[in-house]
């Protein structure tokens, strides 16, 4: 029975490579937590044999990694799509000295955008930066390709990309795992300036070194076992396919011949001209962007692809069967029963978060421009407060605000700039941006919502938290000490509690008028971690509550409008009045609701009534 | 064909509402019997109040972790309108198992969106068949509103390829190695679940809507 085995473990994509990192005698790993790729790191904390950290962004973790490499041990990296951005500075100098210790950069693409403000291809870095990519299609894949991508590394002293998608990420599936293998640090770190120390001349050097990589790189992705055949008996399509989409594809089309890609960077062009041969047609199945498709018509080998197959999105079955259909000239699977049109339910703020305050307030003020940044605090764009205008990349809040402020038009000739982001977010890429505008003299209040976590992650601590990865200490910053340090003047700080909002609405509004960068910075945890201590739930009283609507403003989840009435003002105008109810089982009592309430009808609840679901 | 051999479920509901552990301890249960297991998550910022849906696919041989639309065997709704979002995924006159609870998101609160008015009869007017009651009445009655995912599992118990008593051994496994204390609690909203999603079979075939 596979299950008595203690070696087979139902472990999620993440989970396998964690194990695999540990079991191949890895020394240091290091990330910036981002959806899909989080759990990776989280599973190599809980391992004492290796050293790692979260960083304060992909870059520095990249760099944490790429110095163990350097220094013979073996490295791991974990980010997603868009770390690499962050990271690829360091990454496309990385490819020209390359590492003596084994290192993976494991890259998680969120395709189908669970969690990510777009949708990018990682393959593509393989490509940019000439290092090979390895493609896993499953839990069981992601493990063993991790082990042998540390020992390609070390073999060929290149970074192996691991790249990933959130359909291996997050997938669990049984895997058969080994033991751990202490593996000897290479030697220590050897002074080799020529090698280390990337001057033009000395970078320049290295270059024809990597063009004679690339040459071996493609010799050996042509060989590779992990390229492998499949042949089938229907011969009238035959599938390239890498990663989730190569088990989508043999889901689909059992009996078809596929050529599978798990080292898929170089391309192995001559394995899949020979396999071209033995199909009718060719059909590239890639996520997100036609790569190999491209690279094997410039190599004169006729295929589909990207002209059958969505270029957005998972290419489940529920796709590529129709289209595939299509090109056979069958008819299309049954017709499907279409979705129920059924309310959005899109992500919210969490009950009593202390972004509510900051948003309701900023709902209230009129003639602002707010550049918003990526977090939780990015749904402060949503209902009911609608209060971000933009949201590019995370730091990004900075700099577009001093844009929006340096390049206004007539129109916005009065309109105040304010920024908003997070601790962790600020100090990953915000921190330059702010310097900027101080530097530049723009005229931007910043609001600086420290929760003293990477929230929309799941709470992972930052340097704002006073604890590390383990959850063990570490030194706090003091954000309003750091920001004087970039030199916004002391006068122009402040530190203020997101659930007095009275006192938030006046540091906005007089700093708005001040027409010099001031930072807020509001300083209660995320309700999601152990630092939130939870108060005593508020209830409504019926007969108090005018149905106003107030309390809905501040957009807490617990927050329920039970009774719809229609009423006429003195004035005439008729008015919707939402009488309400708060879910007392769920209340954490941060009081926000209470603070705009006329009537004073919510009060803390009477504790011998038992705790209240509302249910329509 | 991997596909007959293989048995769809899909988990549905609210992050928070213990979608993902439910369907983990079935994904247990289906290891414990041998079987080749998939699971996979939709749960986009689900612990921001989004949906959560759950996909568990297990049998001799799985290839896609994803369940395709108009092939599940079960579908388990953690919440009334959710049952209705996910209904199509079902194979044509599948069964849903629904908690009749219903979490109202603030878009519904803030009057953008109307609450479908009567989810089970729209799901039964598609052709499904469905079996649903208080999961959240019965977890509460309990003690805890966190045993909602147990007593779903529990009316899951008879609707699976497998007997009643291999679940109840996965949930009894996973709460002694965790919460020893809680054993006892769930084994009782297991009990529960199954009595109740009895009854609601029973109440069906006698009554309409």
């Amino acid at each position: 029975m596979p299950a008595s085995n203690p070696s087979r473990l139902f472990l999620s994509g993440n989970e396998a490579v964690a194990r695999a990192v540990w079991e191949s005698g890895c020394k240091v790993a290091a990330a910036y937590p981002g959806t899909p790729s989080t759990e990776m790191l989280e599973v190599i904390s809980t391992y004492p044999e290796i050293y790692s950290e979260w960083s304060v962004n992909e870059k520095v973790a990249l760099e944490v990694a790429i110095g163990a490499a350097f220094a013979g041990s073996r490295a791991f990296c974990a980010m997603k799509h868009v770390g690499m951005n962050v990271a690829s500075d360091a990454l496309m100098t990385l490819t020209l000295t390359g590492v003596i210790g084994g290192l993976v950069i494991a890259i998680a693409d969120d395709v189908g955008l669970s969690s990510s403000q777009n949708e990018q291809d990682s393959r593509f870095w393989g490509r940019f930066a000439h290092l090979p990519v390895f493609e896993p299609a499953d839990s069981q894949e992601a493990y063993e390709m991790t082990k042998l991508a540390f020992d390609f590394s070390e073999q060929h002293q290149v970074p192996v990309i691991l790249r990933m998608t959130t359909r291996i990420n997050h997938v669990k599936g049984l895997v058969s795992v080994g033991t751990r293998a202490e593996h000897p640090n290479l030697g220590g770190f050897k002074k080799d300036p020529a090698r280390w120390v990337m001057t033009p001349a000395g970078a320049g050097r290295r270059i024809p070194l990597m063009f004679e990589r690339d040459v071996a790189l493609a010799a050996a992705a042509e060989v590779s076992p992990l390229n492998s055949v499949e042949s089938g008996r229907d011969r009238r399509v035959g599938f390239v396919a890498s990663g989730p989409t190569y088990m989508h594809v043999k889901e689909s089309f059992p009996d078809a011949p596929v050529l599978k890609l798990g080292f898929s960077c170089p391309v192995p062009v001559e394995k899949i001209r020979t396999f071209a041969a033995t199909v009718d047609k060719l059909i590239v199945v890639e996520e997100v962007e036609p790569l190999v498709e491209k690279e094997l018509k410039a190599a004169g080998i006729a295929c589909h692809g990207k002209d059958l197959l969505p270029k957005q999105g998972e290419l489940a079955p529920n796709v590529l069967r129709p289209a595939i259909a299509k090109l056979l000239g069958e008819p299309a699977p049954e017709h499907l029963a279409p979705p129920a049109p059924v309310f959005p339910r899109p992500p919210t703020m969490c009950v009593a978060c202390p972004h509510l305050g900051v948003y309701y307030t900023l709902s209230q003020i009129k003639n602002i421009t707010i550049s918003g940044d990526i977090g939780c605090y990015t749904l402060g764009a949503g209902h009911p407060w609608n209060a971000l205008d933009t949201t590019i990349s995370m730091g990004a809040s900075m700099g577009i605000a001093l844009g929006l402020d340096k390049g206004r038009g007539e129109a916005d000739k009065d309109k105040r700039i304010l920024a908003v982001i997070g601790d962790s977010t600020f100090l990953h890429m915000g921190m330059q941006g702010l310097l900027d505008i101080v530097y530049n003299r723009g005229n931007v209040t910043v609001l600086l919502l420290d929760n003293r976590a990477v929230g929309m992650t799941g709470g992972q601590p930052d340097p704002g938290s006073g604890r590390d990865i383990h959850g063990e200490p570490a030194p706090r910053v003091d954000f309003a000490k750091l920001v004087e340090a970039l030199g916004v003047k002391k006068e122009r700080i402040h530190v203020v509690d997101p659930y007095q909002l009275p006192v938030l609405f006046k540091a906005i509004r007089e700093e708005i008028k001040i027409p010099e960068v001031s930072v807020i910075i509001t300083d209660q945890p995320c309700v999601l971690i152990d630092d939130y201590k939870k108060q005593k739930p508020y209830e409504v009283l019926d007969a108090k509550c005018t149905g106003c609507g107030n309390c809905i403003e501040v957009g807490c989840p617990a927050i329920h409008v039970v009774r719809r009435e229609k009423a006429i003002k003195p004035s005439g105008k008729e008015v919707e009045l939402q009488f309400v109810r708060i879910e007392t089982s769920v209340c954490t009592g941060c009081g926000l609701c209470v603070q705009p309430c006329a009537p004073d009808a919510i009060v803390p609840a009477d504790p011998s009534k038992p705790i209240r679901l509302v249910k329509h | 064909m991997p596909e007959s051999n293989v048995t769809n479920i899909l988990v549905v509901g609210i992050g928070g509402q213990g979608v993902m552990t439910a369907t983990e301890i079935l994904a247990e249960a289906a290891i414990a019997l041998g079987h080749d297991v998939k699971k996979t998550e939709v749960a986009g910022m689900a612990q921001r109040g989004g949906v959560v849906s759950s996909h568990l696919r297990f049998g001799p041989k799985v290839l896609s972790p994803q369940i395709m639309p108009g092939t599940a065997d079960l579908l388990v709704a953690f919440e009334a309108a959710e049952g209705l979002r996910w209904c199509h995924y079902l194979k044509p006159g599948g069964l849903v198992l629904m908690n009749t609870a219903q979490i109202v998101p603030p878009v519904v609160d803030l009057g953008l969106y109307d609450y479908p008015p009567d989810p089970i009869a729209e799901i039964r007017a598609k052709g499904y068949r469905i079996h649903a009651f208080d999961a959240m009445k019965i977890a509460l009655e309990l003690g805890d509103v966190r045993l909602g995912n147990t007593v779903m599992l529990g009316a899951m118990a008879d609707h699976l390829p497998f007997p009643a008593d291999v679940l109840l051994e996965a949930i009894v496994k996973r709460f002694r190695a965790r919460k020893p204390q809680m054993v006892e609690l769930n084994q009782k909203a297991f009990e529960a679940g199954r009595t109740a999603e009895k009854a609601a079979a029973h109440a069906k075939e006698t009554e309409t809507a």
